[in-house]
């Protein structure tokens, strides 16, 4: 069962917001709106559900409304309309009481400005949470250090947020969001407001911890690069509305419309893509055949060399129409006219780590498994083809052995 | 224009008597109670052998400030007392500290009521404004009425006209508590309550210890004003003073309400960057 879920959730702002209500069902546009009633839509009837632990990132450009989408799953923003169920309960009928306590329990939120309170310690900052929920001194502090050393900043628990760097801050922020054990993080553009390279640790990081403790993760972003990097799921943003909803490679590969197109067409497409979307069937044979039934082969298909697998399909290694002619020549096996250290990949290698690869290499390179299965082979027109953005790629036809 | 003219005064005049009627004993126990304040506060600080007195000051001084402010404190109170102004200053001192200790008694609340409600501002500042300008002296007749003579309604008059700064201050100090910070508060779940004492007043009390300055300031600047209708200190020989024409004595007593002026001022002023730094 999703763990959020939205249901036409709209926040418009101005006064006497329920006037525009009518019109968004009519579908009128955002400037309309706007030029009609002075009214603006923050977000337009979204539905989406997450699923425990998911990233889930919300994606869109500034003013298209994802950081108050956002704060309306938490309330600090008031929906004018729809439903915010979490694990089923509806968050927009809790009492202030009940929201309290479930923004104590169940939501940690991490901000793009970090937020930190500059007048108390990073172990005060993170002990905030607990500390309004009552949880008494020698217990909230236990948490707040456990919570500290997850975002490796043990040492640092009685300096003060000014003393620590962009990235450390941030690292507190992530701390205190962490401290009081929630169920669904929401990260409102958390790393925006850093370095590159730090933004680029902290992702990483962000995913490691993601995958020790199997959070909830709401994230949001301008950024597509990050968002296709961490994201599970990606809901894109316009005006408002959700425009698409879908896995990275759904986002990338089938835009829903022109927008998304658009918004894509910018993307390295080599940082995202892996060797699984690019790679084609492996012609292969097993080891019994003989070099005159590869060479036959490579004929009868046009090739120019071979994956030899055994019956598990695991690689074993390359032949050659030459060294399968040679062989034939020479009256030895084709075991012995086999490549071995032909250059392999795994599938979720990205593609930009290929080039170096396939430009020292005049073999294709094969994608293999953790089990060392042939899963099939990257070769440098497919490559090209992807970075061009042509579609019909990233289904990693499946193969069959001869 | 032949409109007649409107009867304010009398309508003042009807309100004080009325108000003179029915809640006299309110007034009477604001008067037994500040009255008290000051006159304990007074024979406290006239109860130290001077020299005493100055050494503990100048001490305070060190400790709050640095050694600067410390030799100021004390060559200055050593002036006072050289005057013969000492136990004269001291009871101006008890009735600036009572009136500035109830302005934010009073004024830190309603501050922090302003902050939260913009209904509650909206209707709190011209108040303030008028409080501000109507002439000071204007308040002496209506304390006097109703407090009859002698410190309180100084206190009184003291504190409706220093009171402003530490209410508005209070208010533009919390609503300047950066937006995000507050909302990383409520993103915790945290209380009104929890809200104010753990973020708000914590981050605006530079801001709130800038008013009560100014309150110190303003109360300090109604001694002299505050004699007219009976207060002693040191007011109350420049009032004397100025009516005798006596120009010497005047300033005598001029330069001890500057001395003390400057302490006070100097010390809260210290107390702020301290409260900065922290």
């Amino acid at each position: 069962m999703a763990i959020i879920e939205a249901k036409r959730l709209t926040k418009i702002f101005g006064s006497d917001p329920k006037k525009a209500i009518p019109l968004l069902d009519k579908g009128w546009s955002k400037e309309k709106i706007f030029a009609d009633t002075k009214l603006t839509v923050g977000v337009n009837q979204a539905d989406f559900a997450i699923e425990e632990g998911q990233i889930f990132v919300i994606m869109g450009l500034s003013g298209s409304g994802k950081s108050t989408l956002v704060r309306l799953l938490n309330r600090l923003i008031e929906p004018t309309l729809g439903q915010v169920l979490f694990n089923g309960t509806d968050v927009l009928r809790m009492s202030p009481e009940q929201l309290r306590k479930f923004r104590r329990k169940n939501v940690g939120m991490v901000f793009q400005k970090f937020a930190l309170f500059p007048h108390r310690t990073v172990l005060q900052n993170i002990e905030y949470g607990l500390e309004v929920q009552g949880i008494d001194k020698k217990k909230r502090r236990e948490m707040a250090m456990s919570s500290l050393e997850l975002v490796g900043l043990t040492g640092w628990e009685n300096s003060y947020p000014d003393q620590l760097s962009g990235g450390m801050q941030q690292r507190v922020g992530l701390a205190r969001g962490l401290a009081n054990d929630p169920d669904v993080l929401l990260m409102d553009e958390a790393f925006s407001a850093l370095d590159p390279l730090i933004r680029k640790d902290m992702q990483d990081e962000l995913l490691e911890l993601q995958s020790k403790m199997k959070k909830t993760i709401v994230f949001i972003t301008h950024d597509l690069n990050e968002a296709l990097r961490i994201g599970d799921q990606i809901a894109l943003m316009k005006d408002g509305a959700i425009v698409q909803i879908g896995t990275p490679e759904e986002i990338l590969m089938q835009p829903a419309n022109k927008y998304v197109e658009r918004f894509v067409e910018d993307v390295d497409l080599s940082k995202v893509l892996t060797a699984a979307h690019v790679m084609v069937k492996a012609e292969t044979i097993t080891m019994e055949k003989g070099p005159r039934v590869a060479l036959q082969f490579m004929r009868d298909r046009g090739i120019s060399s071979l994956y030899v697998v055994d019956k598990g399909m695991r690689l074993i290694g390359i032949v050659t129409a030459e060294d399968a002619s040679n062989a034939i020549k020479n009256g030895v096996r084709l075991d012995e006219a086999i490549i071995k250290d032909a250059p392999s990949v795994q599938p979720d290698t990205l593609l930009h780590e290929l080039f170096e690869l396939m430009s020292n290499s005049r073999l294709p390179i094969s994608v293999i498994d953790p089990n060392g299965r042939l899963k099939g082979v990257v070769i440098k027109g497919a490559v090209l083809a992807a970075l061009a953005g042509s579609t019909g790629i990233g289904t990693g036809e499946q193969h069959e052995s001869a | 224009m032949n409109l007649p003219k409107i009867p304010l005064a009398d309508w003042i005049d009807w309100l004080e008597t009325w108000l003179k009627a029915h809640f006299d004993p309110f007034f009477q126990i604001i008067r037994l109670v500040v009255g008290e304040t000051v006159n304990g506060l007074d024979v406290f600080l006239n109860w130290f052998p001077p020299l005493i007195l100055v050494l503990l000051f100048t001490a305070i001084a060190w400790f709050i400030g640095k050694w600067k402010m410390a030799l100021f404190t004390f060559v200055g109170l050593l002036i006072i007392e050289n005057l013969g102004l000492w136990s004269q200053t001291m009871q101006t001192l008890a009735l600036v500290l009572t009136a500035a200790f109830i302005s934010v008694l009073i004024g830190v609340p309603v501050g922090i009521l302003c902050a939260r409600s913009s209904g509650v501002q909206k209707i709190v500042t011209p108040v303030l404004d008028f409080m501000q300008t109507m002439p000071a002296f204007v308040y002496l007749l209506p304390a006097v009425t109703f407090f009859s003579l002698g410190v309180v309604p100084g206190v009184i008059s003291s504190i409706i006209f220093a009171i402003p700064p530490t209410i508005r201050l209070t208010n533009l100090g919390i609503r300047q508590v950066p937006a995000e910070l507050v909302e990383a508060a409520d993103a915790f779940g945290s209380t009104p309550t929890q809200k104010l004492f753990k973020l708000q007043l914590p981050i605006a009390m530079p801001t709130i210890m800038a008013g009560i300055n100014q309150t110190i300031m303003l109360s300090l600047s109604m001694v002299v004003i505050a004699s007219m209708i009976g207060a002693q200190g040191v007011g109350a020989y420049v009032y004397r003073a100025v009516t005798q024409g006596n120009t010497g004595v005047g300033f005598e007593a001029g330069l001890a309400i500057v001395i003390l002026a400057i302490i006070l001022d100097r010390l809260t002023q210290q107390v702020i960057r301290n409260n900065k730094a922290a």
